[in-house]
């Protein structure tokens, strides 16, 4: 059950947008609808995985002083993969995610996550940490894109609740992204403290 | 196994080898996906093409011409039926948008009349500029579809135009007619060479 433990661990205790407050960058970015924030997520759980799975298989064959710049490389490659794919394969959804998806390389999860667990976990558990991880991630990208898309333009997953013109536009641009993850946040450790 | 040294030839071999895996996998994949990835961009010109003109049987993407516009480069798709001219799609860009380029796809009649248009590209704000690819539809003080740029330049109300500009988005409002604007000058163009 160890398995399943870490990815409880990484997607909640250790949640990357909640708790660490890791890749503030495509959160803020990508959520200004559920869907928008949903699939961002999803593309960097892929890479996460595939990354956190190979760094942790050659960890002992990358010497400590050049680690920065082999996880960079490990994780561009594989962006650069997804993003082929996703263009030969997907364009629609290459289209709606657009500058996002190179974005991914600098999304200091990715490195986080290979420096804190991949580098010193055997390849399970790390791969167990990139699905958890991912998970969290995504979770917290829908939730804060469904806040905003809501309050902004009336709209859940495109589907109108009230009209467009009585959204509050602030929510859908930057300024609206820091209110909505600032109380999110409030709320998250609201509930975790309780619990603890 | 024992994690490798930091001594110099080490980090050398680690790096070069890295790089070397990396590079291959990603020319790799760039060769495999080359001819779907070509597959999906074509597609996706040619559905765009056909939103904004219909009635044809030839193929507007392989006869394409480039043309010159003030220094700008338009491109123009013809629109044949039974061999005869009946329209062309133009593709043309403005870098005068709020934040980049806008690539908008226009169509137009013989007689230069708007018959539709369709945003390939562009890094509008979400929520104001963005929504040119539905506004100047619907709503005949928005709508440029129907409108000659020929007979009247196209302008936004706040510059004595016509057309009502996006609500707080008069940036890329003018940016998407001066783009619209310089498709009508191409297939203008276009047509007195053609026939000549």
């Amino acid at each position: 059950m160890n398995f399943f433990k870490t990815i409880y661990h990484s997607a909640v205790l250790e949640n990357p947008t909640f708790v660490l407050l890791l890749g503030m960058c495509p959160t803020l970015g990508t959520t200004s609808s559920a869907i928008n924030g949903m699939s961002m997520g999803l593309a960097t759980t892929g890479v996460l995985i595939c990354s956190n799975g190979a760094i942790s298989a050659i960890k002992n064959l990358v010497p400590d002083t050049i680690r920065i710049p082999v996880y960079i490389v490990v994780i561009a490659t594989f962006v650069t993969l997804l993003q082929m794919l996703m263009q030969a394969y997907t364009p629609a959804l290459n289209e709606s995610l657009g500058i996002y998806i190179p974005l991914i390389v600098v999304n200091c999860i990715l490195l986080g996550r290979a420096e804190a667990f991949a580098s010193r976990h055997n390849v399970v558990s790390s791969i167990a940490d990139g699905i958890g991880s991912g998970l969290g991630f995504t979770i917290a990208l829908t939730i804060l894109g469904a806040f905003r898309e809501f309050l902004g333009s009336g709209s859940i997953a495109s589907l109108q609740i009230f009209p467009e013109s009585n959204g509050a536009l602030l929510f859908i641009l930057a300024p609206g992204a820091f209110i909505t993850l600032g109380f999110l946040i409030a709320i998250y450790r609201y509930f975790q403290n309780k619990k603890s | 196994m024992k994690k490798l040294k930091s001594t110099l030839p080490n980090m050398v071999i680690v790096l070069t080898v890295t790089t070397m895996i990396a590079g291959f996998l990603l020319g790799y994949f760039y060769q495999s996906t080359a001819e779907a990835r070509e597959k999906a961009a074509k597609e996706k010109l040619v559905g765009a093409i056909s939103q904004v003109v219909s009635g044809f049987d030839n193929d507007p993407s392989a006869e394409k011409t480039e043309i010159m516009v003030d220094n700008q480069q338009v491109v123009i798709y013809p629109a044949m039926r039974g061999g005869e001219l009946i329209g062309c799609a133009v593709e043309s860009s403005s870098n005068n948008g709020f934040s980049g380029k806008i690539t908008i796809v226009t169509g137009f009649d013989r007689d230069c009349n708007i018959l539709g248009y369709n945003v390939i590209s562009h890094a509008e704000t979400p929520g104001l500029g963005a929504k040119m690819n539905e506004w100047f539809r619907n709503d005949s003080n928005r709508s440029v579809v129907g409108r000659n740029p020929i007979n009247k330049v196209l302008k936004v109300t706040k510059d004595n135009g016509e057309i009502d500009g996006i609500t707080a988005a008069t940036i890329s409002s003018r940016a998407f007619l001066e783009a619209i604007n310089t498709a009508a000058e191409g297939a203008m163009t276009y047509y007195q060479q053609s026939t000549k």
